[in-house]
């Protein structure tokens, strides 16, 4: 079958998203079971250096526009360059990571080019000619097997599903301008400001995640400053064990989640929950503290490498998921865990 | 400002989901308005208490959608309208967003379509998109908070790095993330109305579109691979001999 497949490679402020290079390794499967070759495009201020990088990964062809209309990031005018690349090279599948970006202007070219649209797959396969997926779905409660009937097919890999592919440095390319699209004039939006996230690693990239549940608050020793109510000193206490929860990723290099619990509580921002109504992460290390586990809990941190949990009631399901557990208080445990990783990580 | 909310039936977030003789069960759970909608509501409820105009809830799918919807009702929404035809069993996701444009475009006068974030049960998170391309409305996502001025509106949408502010021109479609802030509950009239509330029911023949054929399907659903793991309980003597024989486990282990 002679196209192409073609790899949004997703950036902001011009430096690539690792998960971009993730969604190269789909790519070179389904490549090499469709006889297809594989093109990257890369959209955005600076995208000629982003593309110049992703030759790195692999791919035989990248492409790039670099447009006035494209430094901030708008659904309509990247979908418009991105539909045209994909008519031009008679692209046969699209892939996206699954950013924010990535899954909109995935479900906005299916429309485009008439495709399907199958999101967040974690493994990819081709059957009779047709590109298909699994996706998990109820929140990683079950799995779908999806099968696209129509050309192009168009997915989005889940992030940290496939493994980034060996980058080299010594392999370079040219790659190859495109024209933007879409008139300035036709373009319904406009970006008026940017606030950067407070630091911190990201809980979907993250290789490491501490978390914190109802139990963070749960320590009746600390006497909160005087002249708080009920609700402001378990918030208070909540933080308190926060803290030691965010040391840990500290040393750890991770990043902090929480259950919805402790979110619902008001401990932390909604930003860090992970589970059903959350993120769905699945880093390498997962440390659970003072977590139950609770079915929504579970959705969203299950497919994690390795599983630890430290909890007070033995009976806590999250133990059944866990590799390791420590019937414990978090309190007592917490501290002592952060001093052992610094001493032998030489941190 | 009149306003649509999209909103779907689904089972609960604490439902056990699982297949069981090839078919998706979730036992006793209720089925519920899809949480991520309530916050798209919450939003379409502040502008219109901001600016005026109507609040419309449509869901597609069966008969018991129409719960769905009275919980809409319950909360404020002024109407709901249910789309339902045998013909779209098994429709994909670009099936749905053409009837819910197309429902958009018949309502008349609609001038911003709210979606949650996604379902919780296909998760797929492309409907609001779709449905905005098919009418060629621009698409805000994951809006966090959204204000009507001048000719439209503006929002702030969260994403993976930041906080970005963007303003639009009408009418355009946004889906709400949960930093809109708290849905509001049903308030006790508002239950009473919704229970007198006749829901009208469109076909695909009074929306005039024929059913389209499904891009992509879903012939089997699984249960995911059981996660083997035996788990290991670190005892010792006081939290300090706990705390190093877990970190030597874990480095153990290779992750770090």
């Amino acid at each position: 079958m002679s196209g192409k497949i073609l790899v949004y490679i997703d950036q902001f402020h011009g430096a690539a998203l690792p998960a971009s290079w993730e969604v190269l390794s789909a790519a070179y499967t389904l490549a090499e079971k469709l006889g297809n070759s594989v093109a990257a495009l890369a959209l955005g201020k600076d995208a000629k250096a982003v593309a110049d990088q992703t030759f790195q990964y692999g791919p035989e062809e990248v492409y790039y526009c670099d447009d006035p209309s494209l430094v901030d990031y708008r659904a309509e005018p990247y979908t418009a360059v991105i539909v045209k690349a994909a008519k031009d090279l008679n692209a046969t599948v699209l892939l996206f990571p699954t950013t924010t970006r990535g899954r909109e202007l995935a479900a906005m070219c299916a429309i485009d080019l008439g495709g399907g649209v199958m999101p967040d797959v974690t493994a990819v396969d081709v059957e009779g000619g047709k590109v298909v997926a699994s996706r998990p779905v109820y929140a990683g409660k079950l799995v779908a097997k999806t099968v696209c009937e129509t050309q192009p097919a168009i997915l989005t890999t889940r992030v940290r599903a496939f493994k980034k592919p060996q980058g080299d440095a010594s392999r370079s390319g040219t790659p190859v301008r495109l024209e933007a699209v879409m008139p300035e004039s036709e373009i319904r939006s406009k970006v008026a400001g940017y606030a950067q996230a407070e630091g911190g690693v990201s809980l979907t990239d993250a290789n490491v995640i501490v978390s914190g549940g109802r139990g963070v608050a749960n320590n009746p020793a600390l006497t909160p400053p005087a002249g708080m109510d009920d609700k402001q000193a378990e918030i208070w206490r909540a933080q308190q064990g926060f803290k030691l929860v965010g040391d840990l990723a500290g040393v750890l290099g991770g990043a902090v989640g929480a259950s919805r619990a402790a979110v619902d509580a008001g401990y932390i921002p909604y930003a860090h929950q992970v589970g059903q109504t959350g993120k769905i992460v699945s880093p390498d290390l997962y440390i659970a503290c003072g977590i139950s586990g609770a079915i929504q809990h579970q959705a969203g941190m299950r497919s994690s490498k390795v599983i630890v949990a430290i909890n007070k009631d033995a009976d806590a399901p999250i133990f059944k998921l866990a590799r390791y557990g420590v019937v414990g208080d978090l309190y007592a445990i917490l501290p002592s865990l952060t001093e052992a990783f610094r001493k032998r990580l030489g941190k | 400002m009149n306003i649509v909310v999209c909103i779907k039936q689904v089972p609960d977030s604490a439902a056990k989901v699982v297949v069981d003789g090839g078919q998706v069960t979730w036992g006793d759970a209720p089925l519920v308005m899809n949480p991520w909608d309530e916050y798209a509501i919450e939003a379409a409820l502040m502008l219109q208490e901001a600016t005026g105009g109507e609040v419309t809830a449509i869901s597609v799918g069966g008969e018991s959608a129409k719960e769905a919807l009275k919980t809409a009702l319950a909360m404020g929404c002024g109407q709901a309208i249910l789309i339902s035809d045998p013909r779209l069993e098994g429709a994909d996701s670009q099936a749905v967003a053409r009837v819910l444009a197309t429902a958009i475009q018949k309502t008349g006068g609609v001038e911003l379509a709210a979606f949650g974030k996604q379902a919780i049960d296909g998760d797929m998170g492309v409907t609001g998109a779709q449905t905005a391309r098919f009418l060629g409305w621009p698409m805000l996502s994951l809006v966090s908070s959204v204000q009507a001025g001048g000719a439209g509106i503006q929002v702030e949408r969260t994403i993976e790095e930041g906080r970005q502010q963007v303003e639009s021109k009408l009418p355009a479609a946004i889906s709400v993330s949960k930093d809109i802030g708290e849905p509001r509950y049903p308030s006790f009239m508002g239950i009473r109305k919704a229970s007198r509330a006749a829901i009208p029911v469109w076909t695909l023949d009074d929306l005039g579109i024929s059913a389209a054929a499904s891009a992509v399907r879903w012939p089997e659903v699984v249960n995911p691979p059981a996660r083997e793991v035996k788990t290991e309980m670190i005892s010792g003597d006081g939290p300090q001999d706990i705390a190093e024989k877990l970190a030597e486990k874990i480095l153990d282990e290779k992750v770090l």
